[in-house]
């Protein structure tokens, strides 16, 4: 187990290394001078020097990438472009919309699927299973960003529940803030609950069929109880595994989602950096969602392998 | 060889919305209602009649010309983003399956750094980098399909290396080489066409996310994603117009997946489980 913890933690370190270094030499194949692609060309010739000095254009590749990467681990991301800021206190501002939205999603999509699942597994083959088929196969159709219009068009525009789009903050306290992210986590959560809701339903169908099941059937426990109790813990191990997936599908879906409805989020935010040519927060943003999604899918590795020992064999 | 099955519903369904799609894509290199990018202000906005089947948009446009040319562009990308994927991801799986521990490793690690970037954050990335455009939304597909595909690929080859057949032609003196495409790739081509349908759906959702925010197809040439962020604009005077395009790209995501389904159902029966629909 430790040999497998230890090999799982250098493979991360070197991913995450790896990372930064794509991050860093994508961003070397701007053609031409990245200051003037960020400044225009009838930017003032002091104000260039001043760019090309800050992001150590004049210094060799070598000398830039290990000043940078050095910044990143001390959590240094640069001053942005745009808003005279450090990317660092852009982002953690941004957090406090992204995070939440994520979780909401995140918990939405759960609640959904898991009962859902549920309920197909245990009618398999009749009406309610159907039903869940179809809306599985109409969610994963449906991409986020259609669902998020379709949602404004009927929750905003039509019955005036929800608001259209923007947030107010959470200086304004938990009530407004959470009615502006209804909406945008219900668009991110449905596809990922469809695909969700699939696999609770095919993991708890493979854990009916197996022998302690059968044996608890056998002893008298009700059908009820033996869902719950024998087939949906068993199951769980796939779904956490999708589940956590899903969070890198959740980031890229939530830039996208936060710029349909508006939201000051990190999405929105790396989105208005490319329209402004900021390159200095587009390269910190996708850097440390990169980042994100290396060590939640380490940790998914590492939680399915404790929790399930079989896998741990294979190399 | 084992005998097939027939097919099921959903390889029906699936491979008939994917024809519908082909041929509407196909169909509009001939004729389309009205030319796709002809702009008449006149009849901006005006909800479906006979004259225009699903109405026109903010420039006038007739919006069922627009998804017809929609569908060529969307397959095109898709079918560049899964081409490419399958040309740079089979080989490499191939390899990685031949090579033993340190292809596997080295290939490992690199499909764990690919699966870092969700490919619509590699699409930012390089638009941010390189402009707007199809083809940037293109690379960033292909290189996410290629991680996918190798990933497959390697699975399924190392299962077929295992089998007896394999062992007797390399037995019976046939290189590596030759055992791999003569024995391995025609018994993993089915695992593989399945992954790639379905990474074809996935290259169509992307496509329409980057087109939506601007950063995929440019105008005036139409995409679905584009014509539903125009359609956002104007929610409250014609909320139709974000019904239409939503519907081609759920319909065509829904045909492929369901083929992807029903092929992998019909490939291998033991496997019907999850593809009911």
């Amino acid at each position: 187990m430790l040999a497998f913890l230890l090999r799982r933690l250098f493979g991360l370190i070197v991913t995450a290394w790896l990372a930064t270094v794509v991050v860093f030499a994508v961003l070397q194949l701007v053609p031409g001078d990245p200051a003037l692609l960020m400044l225009g060309v009838d930017a003032r010739p002091d104000t260039l020097a001043a760019l090309r000095a800050q992001m150590g254009l004049d210094l060799p590749v070598l000398a830039r990438y290990l000043h940078w990467a050095g910044g990143l681990a001390g959590g240094d991301l640069g001053v942005s472009l745009t808003y005279g800021r450090p990317v660092a206190g852009l982002v953690a501002e941004r957090l406090a919309v992204t995070l939440p939205l994520a979780l909401l999603a995140l918990a939405v999509s759960t609640a959904l699927a898991i009962p859902l699942g549920l309920l197909a597994a245990a009618r398999r083959g009749r009406g309610g299973d159907w039903a869940v088929l179809g809306f599985t196969q109409l969610g994963v159709s449906m991409p986020s960003f259609w669902i998020a219009i379709l949602l404004i068009l009927v929750f905003s525009l039509t019955l005036h529940w929800f608001p259209a789009g923007g947030f107010p903050g959470w200086g304004g306290g938990l009530g407004p803030a959470l009615h502006a992210l209804v909406l945008p986590a219900l668009a991110l959560a449905l596809p990922e609950a469809a695909i969700l809701a699939r696999v609770t339903r095919t993991a708890v169908l493979d854990t009916l069929g197996e022998d302690h099941v059968r044996t608890a059937r056998a002893k008298g426990v009700g059908r009820a109880a033996v869902l719950l109790r024998h087939a949906l813990p068993n199951a769980l191990i796939p779904v956490a595994t999708v589940l956590g997936l899903q969070i890198s599908f959740l980031v890229a879906g939530a830039v996208v989602v936060e710029n349909v409805f508006t939201l000051p989020g990190l999405g929105r935010l790396l989105y208005q950096a490319i329209g402004q040519r900021d390159l200095i927060v587009v390269q910190g943003v996708v850097v440390l969602l990169a980042l994100f999604v290396v060590a939640v899918n380490a940790l998914v590795d590492i939680a399915c392998a404790l929790a399930d020992p079989r896998p741990r064999g294979e190399a | 060889m084992t005998r097939r099955s027939p097919w099921p519903v959903s390889l029906w369904l699936g491979a008939a919305l994917t024809a519908l799609l082909v041929a509407l894509a196909l169909a509009s290199f001939l004729w389309t209602p009205y030319p796709a990018e002809q702009v008449r202000v006149l009849a901006r906005l005006k909800p479906p009649s006979a004259a225009h089947w699903l109405g026109t948009d903010h420039f006038g446009r007739d919006v069922l010309s627009m998804i017809m040319v929609g569908a060529r562009n969307s397959l095109a990308v898709g079918a560049a983003a899964v081409g490419l994927g399958l040309l740079g991801g089979v080989p490499l799986g191939l390899l990685a399956a031949g090579l033993g521990r340190w292809g596997d490793e080295v290939l490992a690690r690199l499909g764990d750094l690919v699966f870092a970037f969700p490919s619509v954050l590699t699409a930012i990335l390089l638009t941010a980098v390189l402009g707007a455009g199809a083809v940037n939304v293109v690379l960033a597909l292909a290189l996410f399909n290629a991680a996918v595909l190798a990933r497959v690929t390697r699975g399924a080859a190392l299962a077929a290396w295992r089998r007896p057949f394999v062992g007797a032609a390399l037995a019976l003196g046939r290189g590596p080489l030759s055992v791999t495409l003569v024995h391995v790739l025609p018994n993993i081509a089915g695992i593989v066409v399945v992954q790639a349908t379905v990474l074809f759906a996935v290259a169509i959702v992307n496509e329409a996310a980057l087109s939506y925010l601007g950063l995929g197809i440019q105008p005036p040439s139409p995409s679905w994603g584009k014509m539903l962020g125009d359609a956002q604009t104007y929610l409250f005077t014609a909320p139709l117009q974000a019904v239409f395009p939503g519907l081609a790209i759920a319909l065509a995501v829904m045909g492929l997946t369901m083929l992807g389904d029903g092929l992998r159902d019909w490939l291998d029966p033991r496997h019907r489980s999850s593809g009911v629909l």
